[in-house]
């Protein structure tokens, strides 16, 4: 802006106003900047979160709105903790957790592995792998229920080409052997471009005249790969994996279309089983509690995340 | 292994945030094991020692 322009915008501003602004500080404005996003941010995140620990000491049930509220203590926690139901969730939580990062991180690299190496057509191959990416969770779990259908769906005829089955000999999202494989198979699909993503960047980051050097050396290409490759995106590849093991932690919209927890409760991840907790059985205290655990897992997570991220900002 | 320790003994941020993160880690695998009950039972308090370290050591000095 120029010196004249300030000084036009300088003589409108109403005397009064003007007299106010002088009389102010530099801190004192700072403070009145940002108070707006400061109230933001404590009404939104900081009260609901005291709340809700204020509530997982209590039985508080919000459907019943005039209910005497009692303080039980750790009675929450501990029921949560010693339950065995709420176990399995875990079980089948950390069973889609660890299958989904082992095949992201393992497709994802291969295939940015493979996009590094400049052939013609690069450019489109990447588009057309990232997407799935682009997608709404909601409108891919729709979908590949239709894909997983015995009768009609082409999932099944794709494995019965394979395998000689028939085709509607099994149910992916109807078997309790199959369904958390389903549900593995989906957000594979979706987000190994992401980690794929991350990877290029990985890969791309590494200068060349390291593996001149290497060659000078006359180290293999195997050797290379093992020792300037890896090391070098491991960082990268740790971001990775920690960004879909605290994304996938908290997976819900996905699953929830596809299988709803079901058959039984083998694919009831922790977030649809607190979403029941909490508005099905209405049982707020124990969800509250609940929440707490999960909240205080993913931000564990989340620290050692920005942690590998700093140092992969260090490199 | 002893500017570790070393590193420990002078609160210095480096070998403590490894301890929260390892305490961290350690938590969370016990939470989702499908081993033992009483892993999963404690595995909330591990997680949240982990946490609480991390927030206060992260302020240490490098």
């Amino acid at each position: 802006m120029s010196d004249r322009t300030i000084d036009r915008v300088a003589q409108a501003t109403p005397v009064r106003v003007a007299r106010k602004i002088r009389g102010l500080s530099d801190r004192a404005i700072a403070w009145i900047f940002i108070s707006p996003t400061i109230f933001l941010l404590l009404a939104i995140n900081i009260f609901p979160l005291i709340w809700t620990i204020q509530l997982s000491f209590t039985n508080y049930k919000a459907n019943r709105i005039g209910r005497e509220v009692k303080d039980v203590g750790l009675r929450n926690y501990e029921r949560i903790l010693t339950d065995t139901d709420t176990w399995l969730n875990m079980q089948a939580t950390a069973h889609f957790l660890f299958w989904t990062i082992f095949f992201q991180v393992l497709i994802g690299f291969t295939l940015a592995w493979l996009i590094n190496k400049k052939f013609k057509g690069n450019d489109l191959w990447t588009t057309i792998i990232v997407l799935p990416m682009m997608l709404s969770p909601a409108v891919v779990g729709n979908f590949w229920k239709f894909l997983y259908q015995p009768q009609i769906g082409l999932f099944n005829y794709i494995v019965s080409w394979f395998t000689g089955k028939e085709p509607s000999s099994f149910e992916m999202l109807g078997s309790v052997t199959l369904a958390p494989w389903a549900i593995v198979i989906v957000d594979t699909w979706m987000w190994t471009p992401f980690v794929m993503l991350i990877c290029l960047a990985g890969l791309r980051s590494i200068p060349d005249y390291i593996y001149e050097a290497a060659e000078i050396d006359r180290a293999s290409k195997l050797r290379q790969f093992f020792t300037i490759t890896i090391p070098m995106v491991l960082p990268f590849l740790m971001l990775a994996v920690l960004f879909r093991g605290i994304e996938n932690f908290k997976m819900f919209d996905l699953v929830v279309q596809l299988t709803g927890g079901g058959p039984g409760s083998v694919t009831e991840l922790t977030s649809i089983n607190l979403k029941r907790e909490a508005f099905e059985k209405w049982r707020t205290g124990y969800a509250s509690a609940y929440a707490i655990i999960l909240f205080v897992t993913v931000f564990g997570l989340a620290s050692i995340y920005v942690k590998a991220l700093n140092k992969v900002k260090q490199r | 292994m002893t500017k570790f320790f070393s590193g420990l003994m002078r609160l210095r941020r480096g070998p403590w945030e490894m301890v929260a993160t390892i305490l961290i880690a350690v938590g969370v695998f016990m939470l989702m094991q499908p081993f033992v009950l009483w892993a999963f039972t404690y595995s909330f308090i591990v997680t949240l020692i982990g946490t609480v370290m991390f927030i206060i050591v992260s302020h240490f000095p490098e």
